[in-house]
């Protein structure tokens, strides 16, 4: 009896410690998306390129695709510049852009200095295709199936190592159960 | 510092406190009601990017967008519910500063009931534990004298 009496605040204590240094170790700016497995926001909105010529998410059914949010007041959006770049020369699937909130000559300017990785780029001015996406901080970057569900989601920075464990083997899966219905 | 210094200074941080409170620049609605649920309903829902703030108290354009959703909901005849429906979809339950009970969260709600009950489980039986201790006490030296 005596025993339990230690033994049992200390069991507790130790849990309650275990927790505490697990969130120490948690991203709290990371915030999980309800959207995910959930059919993808539908969108027409102008094409960056060219005002005349909309950009549907419809269009993209059929197929997976990325969709990257970014603008070019967007800092971590000049660092994974280039790594969407090497994964737009993968051509694995097409990643289209939503240019949220920014200046439709700044962003046309900011690809062509700096390459362009996008199939198509959206243009977002008034951040409501964002708002309806959960987008709170570019960039973020969500990968759609071909069913127009939304398989996943990374918000930060896209690096090769994300894209490689996170992205691919969903792209390759999303492919097999598509190819496998039809 | 002086008691007029510091009962200014108090009068200063509640003149600028106030203004704050305010921070679109014009009121959304003419009419008081649809501006107070307006008011309300910002003050409950969180700003994800500058996660400690309510969209009523951040400035950061994601809140600026929000609020514009909510005042267009709001002119669009919306409920209160329907709103905070409308950002959990897209936000999840972390949108809310009064977060709901779910599955998920049932213990956390049901922790300060559950403690409070234990706290009195182990009061009860120490209260009379150490009644009975006392008693054997009170009685120790009669059953030694006898």
């Amino acid at each position: 009896m005596l025993k339990l009496k230690f033994i049992v605040p200390l069991l507790l204590f130790t849990a309650l410690g275990a927790f505490l240094f697990v969130g120490l170790y948690r991203d709290p700016r990371y915030v999980p998306s309800p959207l995910i497995g959930k059919p993808a926001p539908e969108f027409t909105l102008p094409s960056l390129q060219d005002a005349n010529y909309p950009v549907s998410s419809k269009e993209l059914l059929g197929q997976p695709w990325v969709l990257n949010v970014w603008g070019t007041w967007c800092g971590g959006c000049r660092q994974e510049h280039d790594t969407l770049l090497a994964i737009a020369a993968q051509r694995a699937v097409p990643i289209v852009g939503l240019n949220w909130k920014d200046d439709n000559v700044a962003a046309q300017q900011w690809l062509a200095q700096l390459g362009n990785p996008y199939a198509v780029v959206a243009e977002d001015r008034e951040g409501r295709t964002a708002i309806n996406w959960g987008v709170y901080g570019a960039p973020e970057t969500f990968l759609i199936g071909p069913d127009g569900i939304i398989l996943y989601k990374h918000i930060a920075p896209m690096t090769m190592e994300v894209w490689n464990k996170e992205f691919l083997p969903r792209i390759e899966a999303a492919r097999a159960t598509a190819g496998s219905k039809s | 510092m002086s008691r007029y210094l510091r009962a200014g200074l108090v009068a200063l941080l509640l003149a600028v406190g106030g203004q704050a409170l305010a921070i679109d620049t014009e009121a959304a609605f003419d009419d008081p009601v649809l501006q107070h649920r307006y008011e309300a309903i910002n003050r409950e829902l969180r700003c994800l990017v500058c996660q400690n703030q309510t969209i009523a108290d951040s400035n950061a354009t994601l809140a600026q967008d929000l609020r514009r959703e909510v005042r267009d909901m709001i002119a669009a005849g919306k409920t209160d519910d329907e709103i905070r429906d409308f950002m959990i979809e897209r936000y999840g339950d972390f949108v809310l500063y009064r977060p709901r009970m779910t599955a998920q969260n049932f213990l956390l709600w049901a922790a300060p009931a559950l403690l409070l009950l234990i706290a009195a489980v182990v009061l009860f039986r120490v209260v009379r534990r150490r009644a009975q201790e006392s008693d054997i006490e009170a009685d120790g030296p009669e059953a030694g004298q006898s």
